[in-house]
């Protein structure tokens, strides 16, 4: 199935209700791995943070547009989640969204600016670098993949797939890594042989991307 | 499984909160439009520079105790150790702005620091200046040349106690914080658990020490410390936290300090005055002058067993500040 090409408004709702489902049905193993290397709450805080982003934006009269929806899910998600993972998600939107606040459509281009730019915004609120254990790790890796899928002219289905591999490898590689930031990095060398679970449910979003839009 | 008199984890903030209230209504009450911000009786005052602490709860009489007259105007309240959402942040920034500002005094901790910058950049688009001072005393957290990395603990209350006094003598903004980066530049802080607290929501202990093991350095959500070793006898554990804090701050012999001993809210104050009893003889012995020392329940971390020692360094200006009346709320009602 080669998917849809271009994502409406609509499309992106449909989209992030099922990031939504699918962080509710993995928060057990997010907690999990937090569990190991943090306090524990990271699968339960993604969980009531999307379930109130989209709150949010079923509450948003028609018609939508992605600034809407990016704000109106941005304040959801933050005022719920709590802890760090309410403000590093509410830039994800906010930033993402400004970046393509005058599309009527996104095209795989376009996408991938949303993703650029979040990932900018990410790296500014919690002033993170590659190699700090972070989601950064999974979600820089992401973005060069759908960078390069664009400049060979693949199929969004495709592209984000490739989106979804280099996440899920980012992810992967912080097994190794020694964190430098949040409550982790007080462990220090501690910290090594578990997977961050920031990376792991910014590597579930980007797979949860590619197959809805794979599935059209 | 632990204990806890609660009725439902789910509401143990909103009934804490109502609590306060309805035990102290001349001095605090809760924005309607806004559940989680706690202000003070008189605030906003026009003209003089509010200030907003805040951060998870689970510390009390932390952060929400400290609002009241000569200290904080208001607190953004969040749920058992984790920040509190931009929205509360920003309804307790408007609440408090008398025009001259608002001042953001709050620990180091990720969360809390995206959520009060997020809450900034908010209160900045309805034309409300803020200013924030990021706590950094807990000398265990990371060595002193990463000291920004540092968390902040029980050294906080010297900072909102200095913040407080300025913005009641009717500093501007950039002054009341320059007088809280002064403070926190001053204190030093370590930590010991005896033994380990537990979530409302989980009633399961966050971590474990054996029976004969205590843990130095601590933070104030038990995070791990500097290093896990035999239980001793008070005057050893005050020992080891004072060669820390006093390696760092070396005040010179017949400098003044204040000195807070806080408990982290399992411990007795019998115990609490018994490592007073040899932090003070062991500070006097160092020909240095206690201006001032505060002994009880500060900071908690739920009902951790355990205590933390801070010492100031003062200069005239401190010492003035520190000096300065003030009514928080949680200590007033004699």
């Amino acid at each position: 199935m080669d998917g849809i090409e271009e994502i409406t408004p609509a499309d992106f709702v449909a989209l992030l209700r099922l990031v939504c489902q699918r962080i509710a049905t993995e928060q057990d193993w997010l907690s999990e791995l937090d569990r190991a290397i943090g306090d524990g709450d990271h699968g339960s805080s993604m969980a009531r943070g999307w379930q109130a982003a989209l709150d949010a934006v079923d509450a948003l009269p028609a018609p939508l547009s992605f600034s809407a929806v990016c704000a109106a899910a941005a304040r959801g998600f933050v005022n719920s989640a709590g802890g760090a993972t309410g403000p590093l998600y509410a830039t994800i939107l906010m930033r993402g969204g400004a970046a393509v606040k005058d599309r009527e459509v996104l095209d795989l281009g376009a996408l991938a600016s949303f993703f650029e730019a979040a990932g900018r915004g990410i790296r500014e609120r919690g002033r993170s670098e590659p190699g700090d254990k972070t989601m950064l790790d999974a979600w820089l890796p992401a973005v060069a993949a759908l960078d390069a899928a664009h400049a060979n002219h693949k199929k969004l289905a495709a592209a984000l797939n490739d989106a979804a591999e280099a996440a899920e490898k980012g992810a992967e590689a912080t097994r190794q890594m020694a964190a430098r930031l949040g409550r982790a990095s007080r462990l220090g060398a501690r910290s090594q042989g578990h997977i961050d679970p920031g990376a792991a449910s910014a590597a579930l979003l980007f797979r949860t991307f590619a197959q809805g839009v794979a599935e059209g | 499984m632990t204990k806890k008199l609660i009725n439902d984890a789910g509401t143990v903030i909103e009934e804490m909160l109502a609590g306060i209230v309805a035990a102290h209504p001349r001095h605090v009450r809760l924005l309607d439009h806004s559940p989680r911000s706690l202000i003070a009786a008189g605030a906003p005052r026009a003209g003089k520079v509010g200030i907003v602490v805040g951060g998870g709860s689970g510390h009390e009489p932390g952060f929400l105790g400290y609002v009241g007259r000569g200290m904080a105007d208001g607190a953004a309240v969040g749920n058992p150790f984790a920040s509190p959402g931009p929205d509360p942040i920003v309804a307790t920034t408007k609440a408090v702005h008398g025009g001259a500002g608002v001042l953001y005094i709050i620990g180091n901790y990720a969360g809390d620091v995206m959520n009060f910058e997020m809450a900034a950049e908010l209160a900045e688009l309805e034309s409300i200046p803020t200013r924030t001072v990021i706590v950094t005393d807990d000398v265990a957290s990371a060595p002193i040349s990463e000291a920004g990395r540092r968390r902040g603990v029980a050294g906080a209350v010297f900072v909102f106690k200095a913040a407080g006094a300025a913005a009641d003598m009717g500093r501007d903004l950039s002054g009341v914080a320059q007088a809280a980066e002064m403070a926190n530049a001053s204190v030093r802080t370590m930590g010991v658990a005896l033994e380990p607290c537990s979530l409302p929501a989980t009633l399961k202990h966050n971590f474990t020490l054996r029976p004969d093991e205590l843990e130095l350095g601590i933070g104030i959500h038990g995070e791990p410390g500097v290093e896990r070793g035999p239980m001793r006898p008070a005057d050893a554990v005050a020992d080891a936290i004072l060669d820390r804090v006093l390696a760092e701050l070396d005040p010179p012999p017949g400098s003044e300090v204040a000195v807070l001993v806080n408990g982290m809210g399992g411990t007795p104050l019998m115990e609490l005055y018994i490592i007073a009893r040899h932090v003070l003889d062991r500070l006097s012995r160092r020909n240095l002058v206690i201006h001032r020392c505060l002994v009880g329940n500060f900071l908690t971390a739920l009902e951790m067993a355990g205590c933390s020692v801070s010492v100031i360094k003062l200069n005239d200006e401190l010492k003035v500040l520190l000096d300065y009346p003030a009514e928080p709320v949680l200590f007033r009602d004699f």
